[in-house]
């Protein structure tokens, strides 16, 4: 436990350090969501309906830079092979990592936020709702993202690789979140908004535990 | 036959089989009342369907086995398991949209099982792509059966969160469902891609084996070819 507080700690102190990397990623989100209206037009009704759609593809994306760069630290100089050696415990570098992801995710999820009610005109009132799919959404995300991050990390063409690998891996986290989250936005009249969660809670648990049990195998040499 | 000849036997009975049962299929079987002759994909279509699922099963088994017991044996299944699983999923999906364009009036629909198979043979084409970029033998057997186990948890996710999400196919055929005159094409074609695709793994796991031994052996190759190519000579 102490290890993974400690590699938790490396990570978002590493994170607030290159703070202005984030910036950049949230810049990237909020003009991928700039775009989006212009594949779509001036459609006010639109617009709205496919807001949720919208945020979550852009986060998607935003994501693959933000995950890509979360493992670059740890190739160069050989940091992640020293810190195995130490010896530190995979799973708690892990960990460490993937909660600072989905920490990072987050974050940025809800900064994309403001821009989407903007541009879309996707206001809520349900905001602890939404930050709650938010938070489930971007675990999705940061637990397989890690994972894959380790492997294309090491490679040449990771910045294909990445997105490639974790893309339809995430289809079912996507699908949940971007469900739950219209369904916020739009209204649920049908009470659907606990089932689409409740399978956003299942492909956590299912991903956040398999994913941890096989990293140790990722990075052994 | 020596030990080389059988998997090209195994190939071999599995093509004539298919092209037994498609000639049954097309020519002898009757039509079907409401979709005509468009039907009779469904020799070949059904029979791949299973076939690229007993591929990735198969090819995640050998991932499963590589990981616990280790052996380079089951890499090399692996990665011929899965490059003709993503073959046939492929070929699912065109056989797939050929029936539904005259059918459905469509070439794609969003129902779970057609989504499934795409974003199947999307996952696995990225770990094909994943094997392709790494040059370290260990790595790639590692990372790419990690990938495997990964991505074959989640086809049933995926199938089931589409499942909610929209439905339109047809229900799983039985021959309960399935008049006795439609049977027999379908099954003599079942075991032609059955055959067929166990011929092409068997094949496959043995060039992925001599790559790997090439991959694998003391780098003294290298440098006799380094005595006979000195630097700067011309090649």
């Amino acid at each position: 436990m102490s290890q993974f507080l400690a590699a938790l700690r490396k990570d978002l102190l590493l994170q607030w350090r290159t703070r202005s990397q984030l910036v950049a990623v949230f810049v990237f989100g909020a003009s991928a969501l700039l775009l989006f209206s212009f594949a779509i037009g001036p459609n006010a009704a639109a617009l709205r309906e496919f807001a949720g759609g919208f945020l979550w593809l852009a986060l998607l994306l935003a994501s693959t830079l933000a995950l890509a760069d979360s493992f670059e630290s740890e190739m160069s100089q050989h940091a992640l092979e020293g810190l195995l050696l130490l010896p530190a415990d995979p799973r708690a570098l892990y960990y460490g990592k993937a909660v600072a992801n989905l920490l990072q995710l987050t974050l940025l999820g809800a900064a994309l936020v403001p821009v989407m009610v903007v541009l879309y005109d996707a206001g809520t009132a349900r905001v602890p709702a939404l930050l709650g799919i938010i938070v489930l959404g971007a675990a999705g995300l940061s637990a397989p993202g890690t994972l894959y991050a380790a492997m294309t990390a090491q490679v040449r063409a990771r910045n294909t690789l990445l997105p490639l690998l974790l893309f339809p891996l995430v289809v079912p986290a996507l699908l949940g979140a971007v469900k739950a989250t219209s369904l916020v936005i739009l209204g649920d009249p049908m009470g659907q908004l606990g089932a689409w969660t409740g399978l956003l809670v299942a492909f956590d648990v299912i991903y956040w535990s398999l994913c941890g049990l096989v990293f140790e195998r990722v990075v052994e040499d | 036959m020596g030990k080389g000849g059988w998997p090209f036997a195994v190939a071999g009975l599995g093509l004539a089989l298919l092209v037994w049962g498609s000639i049954w299929g097309l020519a002898f079987a009757p039509r079907e009342q409401y979709m005509g002759d468009v039907q009779r994909i469904m020799y070949v279509h059904v029979p791949t369907a299973w076939n690229a699922l007993l591929a990735l099963t198969f090819g995640f088994g050998c991932a499963v086995a590589f990981l616990l017991r280790g052996g380079w044996r089951w890499d090399a299944r692996h990665e011929a398991a899965i490059e003709v699983g993503v073959v046939l999923g492929a070929l699912l999906c065109f056989q797939g949209a050929i029936w539904a364009k005259p059918t459905w009036g469509v070439w794609w629909d969003w129902d779970p099982r057609l989504t499934t198979t795409a974003v199947m043979v999307f996952a696995f084409s990225g770990i094909l792509a994943l094997r392709r970029f790494v040059e370290d033998p260990a790595r790639r057997a590692v990372w790419s059966a990690v990938a495997t186990v990964i991505a074959f948890v989640d086809v049933p996710i995926v199938y089931f969160s589409v499942n909610w999400w929209n439905s339109l196919h047809q229900l799983q055929s039985t021959p309960a469902t399935v008049s006795s005159a439609f049977h027999w094409p379908l099954r003599i074609n079942a075991f032609g891609v059955l055959f067929l695709m166990s011929g092409w793994i068997w094949l496959r796991a043995r060039l992925a084996a001599e790559r790997l031994e090439g991959e694998l052996a003391p780098p003294l190759g290298g440098i006799e070819l380094a005595q006979r190519q000195p630097l700067g000579g011309t090649s």
